[in-house]
């Protein structure tokens, strides 16, 4: 039976699975929610993720929401197709540590920049200036650890590419293509990084 | 022997509770050093080469450093999977993604709304903050919304990922205990019957207790 991902194209928790099962050279089903019917709040996605948010996932009988749980279940499951994206022993923790900084540090203020600079504009709203200031505060103090961090190491959990990195990759894509861009630029490790992944 | 692993933290931190409370369910021995952060201790040189972001905990183990509270729990359990409680984090694939999705909707879910309030009732008044009214009330609506459906899940689940306790609800415990208690906001939990029974439990696990005593004398 093959793994199903509900969820939408725009959504970039969504796309942090498709990134994943890419990576590892996996087949699965896109079964499409529409969100803008609020599929995703009724009764039958409710049973896949209870939260009301995409993506939900299903493996055979396990079902699984969350984007990072169902990324790492991957990794862990099909150790061995495709890329690794994980690390064995040791560095394990490190990858361990970036996953949580991209979690709680890096997609607090980008998911933030991403809703006022692109998804508003998306859904004919108005960005406010005030929180696109407060966040690219935010992140560039975020960037600057990043900055230090791509000086000692090749990528952010270590010396290869891990979901540590891949986390990242859906929010980043979208605020490349915004004036939040220039955070980016400016530091020459991070630049270099995100062009890489 | 192995020398015990260092904490870099007050056990006030709901972060650092969370690391503690987790080394005492595996049996792990540490040792707590403290880090004066009204001194502003944890922005200063030293202690950012092993905390970049300048936050507490982190945490040392024989040659390795690493922080943010929720890896370093995930590493305690993994290096001593045989030690104390070996159901926190289990090695079963599909037992462990039920605690990963847990966990995850903890970080992302449950701990914005929370650790809001927790600054805003518990620590705010502390240090003479003005509390934000607007943020309080617009975080009390969005916990509720949380706990609705965590008053659903452990319906027909004792604990958040199935029938054992594990990381995913001890790591509720830190703003949780704060809210329940400084931060008078228990009648959210006690009046939904599942997380009361839930909240009930896991609060009084001896780990935990243990966890409040420290936080107490410090």
């Amino acid at each position: 039976m093959v793994m199903k991902v509900h969820g939408a194209v725009l959504s970039t928790a969504a796309m942090r699975v498709f990134a994943t099962l890419y990576e590892k050279d996996l087949e699965f089903e896109f079964v499409p929610v529409d969100m803008g019917a609020g599929e995703h709040k009724q009764e039958r996605f409710l049973a896949l993720n209870p939260f009301g948010q995409v993506p939900a996932f299903e493996d055979g009988d396990l079902q699984l929401f969350e984007s990072r749980a169902i990324t790492q279940y991957i990794a862990f499951a099909y150790k061995d197709k495709g890329t690794p994206l994980l690390c064995e022993g040791k560095p394990m923790a490190t990858v361990s540590v970036w996953m949580e900084v991209e979690a709680h540090q890096f997609d607090t203020a980008a998911s933030k920049l991403q809703w006022e600079l692109m998804f508003k504009s998306i859904f004919g709203m108005a960005t406010d200036a005030a929180v696109v200031e407060e966040n690219e505060a935010k992140l560039s103090k975020v960037l600057d650890v990043y900055e230090a961090r791509l000086s000692q190491s090749k990528y952010m959990g270590g010396d290869c590419f891990t979901l540590a990195d891949l986390h990242h990759l859906p929010v980043l894509t979208n605020l490349m293509g915004t004036t939040v861009k220039k955070l980016f630029d400016a530091r020459p490790k991070v630049s270099a990084w995100a062009a890489d992944i | 022997m192995a020398a015990p692993v260092k904490v870099y933290g007050p056990p006030l931190s709901t972060a650092v509770s969370r690391v503690l409370a987790c080394l005492l369910e595996k049996d792990v021995e540490f040792q707590l050093v403290p880090v004066n952060m009204a001194k502003g201790e944890h922005k200063k040189p030293d202690y950012l080469k092993i905390q970049p972001f300048g936050q507490v905990p982190a945490f040392q183990d024989e040659s390795i450093t690493i922080f943010e509270s929720r890896a370093i729990c995930r590493y305690i359990c993994e290096k001593h999977a045989d030690k104390g409680n070996k159901s926190l984090y289990s090695t079963n694939p599909l037992v462990k993604a039920s605690i990963e999705q847990w966990l995850e909707a903890e970080g992302q879910s449950y701990n914005p709304p929370s650790s809001t309030l927790v600054f805003q009732l518990a620590f705010a008044p502390r240090v003479n903050i003005k509390q934000d009214e607007a943020q309080i009330k617009l975080n009390d609506q969005k916990l509720s919304k949380v706990l609705d459906i965590y008053d659903q899940r452990l319906e027909s689940s004792r604990f958040l990922a199935g029938d054992e306790f594990t990381l995913a609800d001890l790591s509720h415990l830190p703003n949780t205990h704060y809210l329940v208690t400084v931060g008078n906001r228990g009648e959210a939990f006690s009046s939904r019957k599942n997380v009361d029974r839930w909240w009930n439990e896991i609060s009084s696990r001896d780990s935990w207790k243990k966890v409040v005593e420290m936080q107490k004398s410090k």
